[in-house]
């Protein structure tokens, strides 16, 4: 799928009542986008006896970062209160191994299936293609099982296995079919050069593979961070991912709620996917069209 | 050259792991899942046979029915609500406006975020004491009530808006590819015939972006078949049992409730279900035509 920059409506008239009219829908929308953001952001700087009134759409009257601080270093998560900090860096310990090993896993599997074609390959491509589109649930118990037979549940390398395990349909199918679109007769020259299919991967893929290894990146980095499932079962209290904390800090905490300390932890949760949206930009929507349409 | 067995074998080799993947993690387990799901297991797992005893249960629990009930409407709110405002955003998109840039990020920056901080962002705005309600009293209206997410009998509701104000942006930006794939001759020779830009939407441009709508459609029955997250993080399922969703049902019985026969039975309808409606479209996506073209 292509998406063109240039739009290509109908030609637009002067300022017309249809004009202002699409004009008022779009900026309605907009609002109705932007209003959970802004709740977010000033709540996120109000203290409680002002959020206690009830203003919720309100600009904060008693403006404090404290909010910010203490999610970030004190907020408790049942039993721990060392903020959201230690999920953050679980995230990351969890997201940079997984994000690479699965990209990497799907380029060969994509190279492999679409050059090589080795026996088998049409079962694994159909089975991973199927197992995309199940519920998770269906999975979880055996590997549950599996993975403490091998001592592997309720570790950091435990719960990056099941992002690699889960990432790879999607990671395959990307690969495969951007390197079915490249010519066969360069795969061919590289054999009668007497590259062996590792050479031809490193050598002539890899280096040929730029804008796809954005999108996957843009798609594992993004899917891994929001993940709440696996990080829940399979991570381990001291692994746990950023969602589950912010989950646990929100919803677990006896007596009253500090909403500014909730709403200031769940900015920060969403502040990696948000900036890979804003950097990548239009390669964010080839990504999820590419990773989630067709593959 | 090398012989062709031998030229292959490190593509063989390559595929390795991945063989390990989807022999043990896919079809094993959906197969161990199954062969649980027909036994008394309860902590533990039991190799017993006991027949479709669990499904009965299951059936029996209201607890369910209600998510099966509550995945229904949340699938219909999500669905719809997506493909309706998702449309809608992407026609007005269309029509040569000034700053499409900024609004098409706008409207799709939720589908960066997780449904936990969307659950939670919505929870917050939706508060039935310090939320949207309470600042509409403050405002004057000193009737007004908006409670639904406190009352067992609409805060399912709320779950499928949140949901679609997550995923709406989504639809739009496929949609949008599409639109902006129409061909300008069709606008001209509309124009010409003075036919109404919107029967012109409705007769023509919807029937080509067919494929398109149900790729959305796809997509988002794909997400709430999987719906856990939003519900855990907006209202963990309650009031009661009435935001219950047949993916959290397992994960409870699995994890919390430890009856794991119970839990593997529901996983495994969930997976027959998917299956039965899947199965059609994926053959019909990838497999029936030539690979290479698709």
């Amino acid at each position: 799928m292509t998406a063109e920059t240039q739009p290509r409506g109908r030609k637009p008239r002067r300022l017309t009542a249809s004009r202002i009219g699409i004009y008022a829908f779009l900026v309605l929308a907009a609002a109705f986008f932007l209003l959970p953001f802004y709740v977010m952001i000033v709540t996120s700087f109000k203290t409680m006896p002002e959020i206690q009134q009830g203003n919720i759409f309100g600009l904060p009257t008693d403006f404090t970062l404290k909010p910010w601080s203490t999610a970030w270093a004190h907020a408790c998560t049942g039993v721990n209160c060392e903020g959201i900090r230690v999920g953050v860096l679980n995230s990351f310990e969890i997201m940079i191994p997984a994000a690479t090993l699965s990209i990497l896993l799907g380029a060969i599997n994509g190279y492999a299936l679409s050059f090589w074609r080795p026996r088998g390959g049409n079962l694994i491509f159909a089975v991973l293609l199927l197992g995309a589109f199940i519920p998770y649930q269906v999975y979880l118990y055996p590997l549950v099982r599996m993975l403490s037979k091998v001592s592997l549940y309720n570790t950091l390398p435990g719960i990056i296995t099941v992002h690699v395990i889960f990432g790879l349909p999607v990671m395959t199918l990307l690969f495969r079919n951007y390197y079915v679109a490249v010519p066969v007769d360069l795969f061919k020259a590289a054999r009668i050069d007497g590259g062996g299919f590792w050479t031809i991967f490193f050598q002539l893929m890899i280096p040929m593979s730029g804008p796809i290894l954005v999108v996957a990146a843009i798609l594992q980095v993004t899917g891994i961070w929001n993940d709440f499932l696996f990080g829940l079962i399979f991570a381990g209290r001291d692994h746990l991912p950023m969602t589950v904390e912010l989950n646990n800090i929100v919803n677990t905490t006896t007596g009253t709620k500090a909403y500014n300390v909730n709403m200031a932890a769940t900015i920060l949760t969403a502040l990696v996917p948000l900036i890979v949206y804003f950097v990548s930009g239009r390669w964010f929507v080839r990504g999820i069209a590419a990773g989630a349409v067709k593959g | 050259m090398k012989p062709l067995r031998l030229r292959r074998l490190s593509a063989q080799v390559a595929l390795v792991p991945t063989w390990i993947i989807v022999i043990f993690a896919y079809i094993g387990t959906i197969l161990w899942t199954i062969r649980i799901s027909f036994t008394s297991s309860g902590i533990l797992p039991k190799y017993d046979f006991v027949g479709f005893k669990q499904y009965d249960r299951l059936f029996q629990s209201s607890r369910w029915t209600i998510s099966v009930e509550n995945l229904a409407i949340f699938g219909l709110i999500f669905v719809i609500g997506c493909l309706v405002l998702g449309f809608l955003m992407a026609v007005f998109l269309d029509q040569r406006i000034k700053g499409e840039g900024i609004f098409r990020t706008i409207f799709l920056y939720p589908y960066a975020m997780s449904f936990i901080v969307t659950g939670l962002v919505w929870a917050w705005i939706l508060n039935p004491t310090l939320g949207i309600q309470q600042a509409v009293q403050n405002w004057g209206w000193n009737g007004f009530t908006f409670d639904w997410l406190s009352r067992g009998d609409r805060a399912i509701y709320l779950v499928g808006f949140a949901g679609m104000w997550q995923s709406a942006g989504l639809v739009m930006a496929i949609l949008l590819a599409g639109l902006r794939g129409v061909d300008e001759d069709i606008w001209k020779a509309a124009r010409v015939d003075g036919i109404p830009p919107w029967r012109v939407y409705l007769s023509i441009v919807i029937p080509m972006l067919s494929s398109m709508f149900v790729t959305a459609v796809v997509l988002l029955a794909i997400a709430v078949v999987k719906v856990y997250d939003i519900v855990v993080a907006m209202t963990g399922g309650g009031p009661g049992i009435s935001t219950e969703v047949p993916a959290k049902f397992v994960i409870d019985y699995l994890f919390n409730r430890q009856n794991i026969a119970l839990a593997t039975a529901a996983a495994s309808v969930m997976f027959v279900a998917v299956l039965v409606v899947l199965g059609p479209w994926l053959y019909n996506q990838y497999f029936r035509q030539d690979r290479r073209a698709s």
